[in-house]
């Protein structure tokens, strides 16, 4: 019973797909979909470590750093304009983002 | 072996779990508390795959900053998230049918796939053996040299980020006295002090 890559791509699968389920689920609330963003991408940071570790190649953990600092990037940016867009409107639903004049 | 596998089953578990309930949760805290716990779970993950130093990265940087970040801006804005929420059960369907049919499709693309003959000599950085090179060795060895452009290109990637959200997010207030230090060094006793030759027995 020894745990082979099916497995890990298996929970990353899973992973994958709570975060799009999320993003529907949420559809107003975009803290929530930031969250869920973050998950998916940390199910690709598991599918590259996993093919990283079970080929026998490092490429793919360097390229998940870059995935790390590109995640950490979209948040950061991602926030601040949630920070702007609740000091003009005092929500944060998506529904209202359409609005142009602000 | 066992334990690995035991601990594999025991992490995968809490990971899906927690991520499903940072979806599910009605409070935000509760989510990114629970987003932090999926993180620290796929840690636990690489860990076991041998990749500790992205592990610790994980732990660090998503962890430390990033689910920081997000608490700090749940609990400062005053939001009202059960207005938020009103509309989840009209989702629930049609979310569920996507995402059962991304999961088939992955499952189908899993199970069909196969490692290729040549893959082995197509590796761009070949993992060295433990006993002679440590992952976090390994790692600072290709990145620093190999994938040095790209590893500055991701410095700049959060330079521009940086400078990105503090753009963004400063505000001058108009209503807030502040020091202006120009004004202050250019000032000198003419403009400071007003001479007033006040004759006997009248005010001002």
């Amino acid at each position: 019973m020894s745990i082979g890559i099916e497995h890990y791509l298996t929970v990353a699968a899973m992973l994958f797909v709570i975060g799009i389920f999320g993003i529907f689920l949420n559809r107003k609330n975009i803290i929530v979909i930031l969250m869920s963003i973050e998950l998916m991408l940390l199910a690709v940071n598991i599918n590259m470590v996993a093919f990283s570790s079970f080929m026998g190649d490092l490429a793919g953990q360097i390229f998940t750093l870059f995935i790390l600092t590109v995640a950490a990037a979209e948040a950061a940016i991602g926030l601040a304009i949630l920070v702007v867009f609740y000091r003009n409107r005092g929500s944060i639903d998506v529904s209202d983002v359409n609005v142009m004049k602000g | 072996m066992v334990i690995a596998t035991l601990a594999f089953y025991l992490f995968s578990a809490v990971a899906v779990v927690a991520a499903l309930m940072v979806v599910l949760s009605r409070n935000p805290v509760h989510a990114v508390l629970w987003l932090i716990l999926t993180f620290f779970s796929a840690a636990g993950l690489f860990v076991i795959l041998g990749a500790e130093f992205v592990a610790m990265l994980l732990v660090i940087v998503y962890v430390g900053a990033v689910a920081v970040l997000f608490l700090f801006v749940v609990m400062m804005l005053d939001v009202d998230f059960t207005e938020l929420k009103s509309g989840m059960s009209k989702y629930v369907r049609i979310g569920s049918l996507i995402g059962l049919v991304i999961l088939v499709e992955l499952v189908i693309a899993t199970s069909a796939w196969v490692v290729a003959d040549s893959a082995p000599d197509m590796r761009a950085a070949i993992t060295p053996a433990l006993d002679e090179m440590q992952n976090t060795v390994a790692i600072g060895s290709i990145l620093y040299t190999q994938y040095v452009y790209l590893f500055q290109a991701a410095g700049l990637v959060l330079l521009v980020a940086m400078i990105g959200a503090i753009v963004l997010t400063m505000r001058h207030r108009k209503d807030v006295k502040r020091q202006d230090i120009v004004e202050q060094i250019y000032r000198d006793a003419d403009k400071a002090v007003e001479m007033i030759d006040v004759k006997p027995g009248q005010g001002l």
